[in-house]
């Protein structure tokens, strides 16, 4: 039901408002990553953090330095389990390389100021040999990358910056794809023209916005109705709360679109809750939302954003400081989704049902305990 | 007729804190072979860190001082923020008409509150809170995302330097002063303290307490706007989330009160704030330099709140709510 | 019948209308799966609520609340890990840390003489941190399904009402044990005394610090049970608890209890979440997003107190 209010107060605002200074719904960037879907990846299969697609390189040799190194990291935060699994994976895989003395990090624990902060702090301290951000945002953490850029070699993964000056950025296909992995397979198993509930985790950050702009091009197109887009902060709370409202107000939702698949078990629930079947839920590669998915067979599609990506920020530094050429301006890695068909390739009750099963942690010290399984 | 300010030890205080927050500050850093975090420039620095829980605080203990409180600073900055950025929109031509407009708001929302508490006779804490909620309500509902961008030109009270201080750490000293030549000089300032320590008196003696009270919220208002340009002009845009991640509501009533400032109104100062300002950055620092978990520090902070107050308090003989 | 009207609690005569407007605009509401459900969304702010009336009719506020509901949802999730036969004695251990907690609220209070809204604000942040360390700022571990049992649990075929969540019974049954602690026995007559004018209060006898202790003990007792409420509900959350001692002050204000000090009552306290948890829904049913609802909350806050200093001043209290 479109609320007059709000509706009336956001046109008169759109009309006063100039646009949004990012762009986050680029129809030749869609295309781009779309291809890169259906593309094959160069590289070993069996250690897909190390494949790229495409051959572009970035020159490395400037960089080339002796070991052994210290690497600084400036983490967005550990504030959701994805970025725990990740951690604990990058940390697993600094412990393989004895030629990195020192390892730095800082937790700007979710704040863009703490982290402009962060970088600030880790430039100053001096001892950087390479600096790897994953920033908080895109818009806010780009003049501190721009800066830190003009001191040493800058590695950006995971969520972007509107700046290309760090030597690559390391993400898996990307949002778009995640997007339509997601709204194709909705698109082609919803009932036509059914109502579909849009959740999202959080604003600003270029790999969740792009996400939600694929799926809703690909939805709209298919000519289903879209009836809400709201923001979960990732917290299950919320979203259970959320999804029971919009049940409340009588939508018969055929679908929930989800933007990651940390708190799609609680949107489950809440449908179960109310006594009614369960429609398409889409999730992610998180142990209990498999787990769920299995037990109760669920028609759904679980797209990827791995953890593994957190390994290849490490083994970048270390080729740039050998002076070894590696992808870039940007390192795309393989982005597989989890369908009925390989289900059981992921699923793995030893693990906590917070894990996130494309770690590509299989092999690394500490296995399965550091990642908290038995 | 000037209400004597206590001199006592309470007074020192927040000095003594302080310098005992330094001196933790630098054994850890000797202690942890990260000395070239002693250097002038970054002492210096560590206010830079807390620039907008300073011009926050300050505000804060303009409130304070009047025995009210404010809980709607934090989403007011984030307000600030936002328009600012949208106004400006990139085009240095409208930043004087943005900062116009957000210090105007910030003048209405201190009266509101003023009002609210005088007219109305509503608890301050209510008050507020329920204007920290209707500001959240109605910036939500219009913008989800960082919107609009502040120029370059703006970016320099967040970033520019001269002779190596930043000018965002210029500004909050400047305040400073303005606040204390404001409290310590003028009748107005005065009447500020009257009406805290003894608002009973202060009417039978014939001054206008209600101007008082809402002359103190608008100044606290207005310290949160600005506050909310400096982090617009810092983060390069404004989020309606900015205000509240930086938690300013709860943190900027900590540090006024471990700066010496009463709850009870009439007794403190903006040095102590500033003080009390640093004394968290320090806490900041430090477990950043010891690389102790940074969360922990949250736990220390809460302790260290309640601490620093029970010492202020202790010598009141007041039943207490 | 107009002066009777006028001596109920109005926060009563609110209810029934937002009631009323829910019924016609939603019938789904009239079936049972309808208005248990929000009862079952409405029991742990109804239990923080009337936790919270303890402190505010002693005088204060416990602003620890919402951060202590976080704090039993993320270490029961992480001492338990999925384990269900550990659920127990998790349980009691929860119970326990929040005696602690508001022992220890009291006591600084008494003690050390801080204002309570200070002693407590300090504990929050205090909690949250501990909160967040132990997590490291992300949810961990699990909640078995025997813990999830209160807050999720729906009792089936039943007669008349068909369903009956769990939760519902939890609510009634603390409800009822608060009511009969503040309204029918000495302790309670003592808390008003002592919220109303501590020094008469001291004069005549009344232990300040015993029945402060008490009081806040309440307060985080029921937020604790709030707290295994809603991690039933929705499983691991580290934001579960984010603003929850402001709505739970709400309410109480709403149903008439007066800022520090006396007057409230459990009866009016419980209808005050109510009528908070309808507005919310009737919201919802409206189709205004959550921000209008914050709009909302702030409004009926003000009002609310607005309105109960107009009956105060009216009465001669």
């Amino acid at each position: 039901m479109i609320n007059k209010f709000t509706a009336t107060a956001l046109t008169t605002l759109a009309l006063a408002l100039p646009a949004q200074a990012q762009n986050f719904d680029d129809p030749v960037e869609f295309a781009k990553q779309k291809d890169m879907l259906g593309a094959a990846a160069n590289g070993d299969a069996t250690t897909p953090w190390l494949q790229y697609y495409g051959d572009v390189m970035a020159d490395t040799s400037g960089y080339k330095k002796d070991g052994p190194h210290t690497i600084c990291f400036s983490n967005a935060g550990v504030n959701n389990p994805w970025r725990v699994v990740g951690w604990n994976t990058m940390q697993a895989e600094v412990e393989q390389h004895d030629n990195i003395a020192e390892f730095v990090v800082t937790d700007a624990e979710g704040s863009d100021d703490k982290q402009i902060a962060d970088i600030e702090d880790l430039l100053a301290g001096g001892t950087c040999d390479a600096l790897i951000v994953s920033p908080n945002t895109t818009a806010a953490l780009t003049p501190a990358v721009e800066k830190a850029c003009e001191q040493l070699p800058v590695i950006v993964f995971d969520r972007g910056v509107n700046t290309d000056c760090p030597v690559t950025f390391i993400k898996p296909v990307g949002g778009y794809g995640f997007g339509i992995q997601s709204g194709e397979f909705i698109a082609a198993n919803a009932p036509e023209g059914s109502d579909v509930l849009m959740l999202r985790i959080l604003p600003g950050v270029d790999v969740l916005e792009t996400r939600y702009s694929a799926a809703k091009r690909i939805l709209e197109e298919a000519g289903l109705n879209i009836v809400g887009a709201e923001f979960t902060d990732g917290d299950r709370a919320k979203t259970k709360a959320i999804v029971e409202d919009y049940i409340q107000r009588g939508n018969q939702l055929g679908a929930v679109w989800m933007d990651a698949g940390a708190t799609s078990v609680a949107a489950i629930e809440a449908f179960e809750d109310m006594g009614l079947d369960v429609p398409i839920v889409t999730g992610e590669d998180q142990q209990d939302f498999l787990q769920k998915w299995q037990e109760i067979g669920m028609n759904t599609i679980a797209p990827t954003y791995p953890t593994y990506q957190w390994r290849t920020p490490i083994l970048a530094a270390l080729k740039i400081l050998d002076g070894e050429a590696i992808p870039g301006p940007e390192w795309n890695l393989p982005q597989p989704a989890i369908t009925n068909d390989n289900l059981g390739d992921f699923v793995n009750a030893s693990m906590p049902p917070l894990h996130y099963a494309a770690c590509g942690c299989e092999g690394m010290p500490g296995y399965p305990e550091r990642w908290g399984g038995k | 007729m000037n209400i004597p300010r206590p001199k006592n030890l309470a007074a020192l205080a927040p000095f003594l804190l302080l310098l005992a927050a330094i001196a933790v500050y630098v054994s850890v850093a000797i202690a942890t072979g990260q000395t070239q975090y002693l250097t002038a420039e970054n002492l210096l620095g560590l206010l830079g860190r807390s620039i907008a829980l300073g011009i926050t605080a300050i505000g804060q203990t303009f409130a304070i001082l009047i025995a009210s409180i404010d809980l709607s600073v934090a989403n007011l900055i984030s307000v600030s923020a936002v328009l600012a950025s949208s106004i400006m929109s990139g085009d240095p031509s409208m930043m004087l008409p943005a900062i116009a407009a957000v210090l105007a708001v910030g003048v209405v929302v201190g009266l509101i509150n003023g009002l609210v508490i005088t007219q109305f006779e509503v608890n301050p804490l209510i008050a507020t809170l329920g204007m920290a909620l209707i500001l959240q309500g109605l910036l939500s509902a219009t913008f989800n995302n960082f919107a609009g961008e502040v120029p370059e030109e703006f970016q320099v009270f967040a970033y520019g330097q001269v002779g190596g201080i930043s000018i965002s750490l210029i500004f909050l000293i400047a305040l400073t002063v303005a606040a204390w030549v404001f409290l310590r000089f003028t009748r107005a300032g005065s009447n500020i303290y009257s009406v805290g320590g003894n608002p009973d008196a202060s009417k039978l003696a014939g001054m206008r307490t209600t101007r008082v009270v809402i002359m103190a919220h608008v100044i606290c208002s207005v310290c949160a706007t600005i506050a909310g340009l400096y982090l617009a002009s810092r983060l390069r845009s404004g989020a309606p989330w900015i205000g509240r991640d930086g938690v300013y509501d709860l943190e900027s009533i900590a540090v006024v009160v471990i700066g010496g400032t009463a709850l009870s109104g009439g007794r403190g100062g903006v040095w102590g704030t500033l003080m009390g300002v640093m004394i968290f950055s320090l806490i900041d620092s430090i477990f950043n330099i010891a690389g102790v978990d940074a969360f922990a520090k949250q736990i220390l902070r809460g302790v260290i709140i309640v601490a620093a107050v029970a010492v202020y308090a202790v010598r009141s003989r007041r039943i207490e709510a | 019948m107009m002066a009777r009207l006028k001596q109920i609690n109005p926060v009563f005569l609110v209810l029934a209308l937002l009631f009323v407007a829910i019924a016609i605009l939603s019938p789904y509401f009239l079936q049972p799966a309808g208005y248990m459900n929000f009862l079952k969304r409405a029991a742990p702010i109804a239990i923080l609520a009337v936790g919270q009336l303890y402190v505010i009719n002693s005088g204060g506020f416990d602003l620890s609340a919402g951060a202590l509901v976080t704090l039993t949802v993320i270490g029961s999730s992480i001492l338990l890990d999925g384990d269900a036969s550990a659920t127990w004695w998790v349980i009691l251990a929860m119970l326990g840390v929040g005696v602690i907690v508001g022992a220890v609220n009291a006591l600084v209070v008494s003690w050390l003489k801080v204002p309570s809204i200070i002693a407590t604000l300090g504990m929050m942040i205090t909690l949250s941190g501990i909160a967040l360390t132990w997590s490291g700022g992300a949810p961990r571990g699990y909640l078995p399904e025997n813990f999830r049992f209160f807050g999720r649990y729906l009792i089936k075929d039943l007669p008349l009402i068909k369903i009956l969540p769990v939760a519902v019974i939890v609510m009634v049954v603390v409800c009822v044990a608060m009511w009969w602690l503040m309204h029918r026995t000495n302790y309670g007559k003592r808390l008003i005394a002592m919220g109303d004018n501590p020094k008469a209060a001291l004069l005549a006898g009344v232990p300040l610090t015993e029945t402060r202790i008490v009081a806040f003990v309440m307060s985080s007792v029921s937020a604790v049970l709030a707290g295994i409420l809603l991690g039933g509900f929705a499983g691991v959350s580290t934001d579960v608890g984010v603003g929850l001692e402001l709505q739970a002050i709400t309410a109480a204000v709403i149903g008439g209890a007066q800022l520090l000090g006396g007057r409230g009552t459990v009866g009016a306290t419980i209808a005050g979440a109510l009528v908070l948890q309808a507005m919310f829904t009737l919201l919802n049913i409206l189709g205004f997003p959550k921000p209008i609802r914050d709009v909302v909350q702030g409004l009926i806050l003000i009002s609310a107190v607005v309105i109960a200093g107009y009956r105060r001043r009216r009465s001669g209290g």
